[in-house]
């Protein structure tokens, strides 16, 4: 067995969810070879090659690489395949999303989207209908091309030291390109990888008042998320949102302002260890999920967690 | 320009899904059916692309069984002009749609395929990508906007950092994100309208394409159960549990 897994980075960071899809690799067993697909990523692929149970990294560097289309980064993938892995493993972000249906379609197999548990190496566990069920589906394919949701998977350590090997980019393909990018500038931890939590929904009422969730966000040091519906009413930017098509994410503690609890919002953040929900309707469905609810307006509530974490 | 529109007939989004009890697939006997909302945005960013000048025609296609021709009647009283159905009573899965799709591009020509990111029942998000793949056209994943000019179109993505800018040389592939537009109801008339509107069905035999399913499922269970509902009085109870209790803070 040999597993490709596609790095996630900025060239000079290495993105945690990389480490996640690693670990994945590492439950299926073998070679495990990352390709660094960047322009100027000699630090990206420097930390690639620290994850434990790495054995190479493949870095293919070109100008065009530097902010890659999820065609240029399929091409350079799909140069390495043909014959010389069984798996290609990538997570389930939204540059993976993008990636990994192009692999799988011009290598004529299918792609096994957002994978939470490993069986065997041709059989794997996935969500469906927004994690209201699990389908165990088996892959007849030569080649495995798997999106796996990294918060199924823990991430591997550091202290490796792999060797980088140079590898060819493939052509650009001339047809698109990556003219512009707002990412949203936070200190924060990232969302789907904090350790707490503190989401805001419709309940808020306005942007303005999602400065009472960075407050008690600072006390915890903790990622802000939110429904679709705060985002959805421009509260918030659309990298804020939680569920179905949006994050996953399942940190320690996660704590619901102002959340009904629509499915599409739990498939998001149901695997969280500790759910806290703080709404002024008792019937809201969020209750049900939650560890510990809290009824009541969330506008005296907030200030009072926040100075009682004081 | 020729928009194609690929939709999906999925279990209708408020529907909480049950897990047939021999673990062979959720229970979708007598449970509402609709068009995959995500597919309902592609409608209609195409429909108000017509409605701008841009687009010429809309043609609609869906792959599966008959009744996906109630589907594709939504997308003719939204506003496609004509529509087809690849009729099939073979599992699909995105694989096989795509290879579907590409063989209808390729009879159509269009200058640009739209189609929902994800459909809410399988949530593989893949076709899009893997149409564009076999197509070697280039695509713009999870679009919040989409403006389109002469042989090129200009598409905001929602990344997971914020928003993406690409720019593409058409013909091209764009899936579709929640924000992108919010789609209108079809009216009386437009659903009365719509019955008149061509529909044609042709087969995957007929287009040359094998759909024979690549994965098997081998089983669908329920996800474990969450233990909530668990309830605090007041603030002071809430920090002392998450302290004692759950020990997730210091």
């Amino acid at each position: 067995m040999s597993i490709l897994v596609l790095a996630e980075h900025d060239n000079a960071t290495l993105k945690s969810a990389t480490a996640h899809a690693v670990g994945a690799a590492v439950k299926l067993g073998g070679d495990i070879h990352v390709l660094v697909a960047g322009g100027g990523a000699q630090a990206a692929a420097a930390q690639a090659a620290a994850l434990a149970g790495v054995t190479k990294v493949l870095l293919a560097d070109a100008p065009y690489l530097a902010s890659p289309t999820a065609e240029n980064a399929a091409a350079t993938a799909l140069s390495l395949l043909p014959g010389a892995y069984t798996h290609v493993v990538i997570a389930a972000t939204g540059f993976g999303k993008s990636v990994a249906p192009r692999i799988a379609a011009k290598l004529d197999v299918a792609q096994v989207s957002e994978i939470t548990a490993i069986e065997s190496p041709d059989t794997f566990v996935r969500p469906i209908y927004a994690g209201n069920a699990f389908a165990t589906v088996q892959s007849k394919d030569s080649l495995k091309v798997l999106t796996v949701r990294t918060t199924a998977f823990d991430a591997v350590a550091g202290g490796g030291s792999a060797p980088i090997e140079t590898v060819a980019a493939a052509p650009d393909s001339g047809a698109s390109k990556v003219t512009g990018q707002e990412l949203t500038k936070s200190e924060r931890p990232e969302l789907t990888s904090a350790r707490v939590v503190v989401s805001g929904g419709r309940g808020m009422g306005n942007g303005e008042n999602f400065k009472l969730l960075e407050t008690l966000a600072d006390k915890l040091n903790a990622a802000i998320g939110a429904s679709r519906a705060a985002v959805d009413a421009g509260y918030v930017p659309n990298d804020y949102q939680v569920g179905q098509t949006g994050k996953i994410v399942a940190p320690d503690l996660y704590i619901a302002v102002g959340i009904s609890g629509a499915i599409q919002h739990l498939a998001g953040m149901k695997d969280s260890k500790v759910i806290v929900a703080i709404n002024k309707d008792p019937e809201a469905p969020i209750f049900a999920i939650a560890d510990y609810g809290l009824v009541g307006d969330l506008f005296e509530i907030v200030p009072q967690l926040t100075a009682e974490l004081g | 320009m020729k928009i194609l529109v690929p939709i999906k007939r999925v279990v209708d989004f408020n529907v909480k899904v049950r897990v047939k009890p021999d673990g062979t697939g959720v229970d979708t006997a007598n449970v509402k059916m609709s068009m995959n909302p995500f597919d309902e945005i592609a409608v209609e960013e195409a429909v108000r692309l017509k409605e701008k000048g841009v687009a010429t025609e809309i043609v609609a296609v869906s792959c599966g069984i008959a009744a996906c021709q109630e589907t594709l009647r939504t997308a003719l009283a939204l506003g496609a002009d004509r529509a087809t159905l690849v009729e099939t009573d073979v599992e699909l899965q995105p694989l096989a749609v795509a290879k579907l799709l590409q063989a209808i591009v390729a009879q159509e020509q269009p200058g640009l395929v739209i189609l929902g990111k994800q459909a809410i029942d399988d949530d593989a998000n893949q076709t899009g990508q893997m149409l564009a793949a076999l197509l070697g056209w280039p695509q713009a994943t999870f679009a919040s906007k989409v403006d389109v000019g002469e042989g090129r179109a200009t598409v905001k993505r929602e990344v997971d950092g914020g928003l993406e800018t690409v720019e593409m040389k058409l013909p091209a592939v764009v899936t579709t994100d929640l924000r992108l537009n919010e789609p209108r109801y079809a009216t009386l008339p437009n659903i009365m309208k719509a019955k008149k509107k061509p529909l044609a069905t042709v087969t995957p035999a007929t287009l040359g394409v094998d759909v024979t399913p690549r994965l098997v499922t081998l089983k669908v269970t329920e996800p474990a159960k969450r233990k909530g509902g668990g309830k605090v009085a007041d603030v002071k109870e809430l920090v002392a549990k998450l302290r004692t209790e759950a020990k997730v803070i210091a």
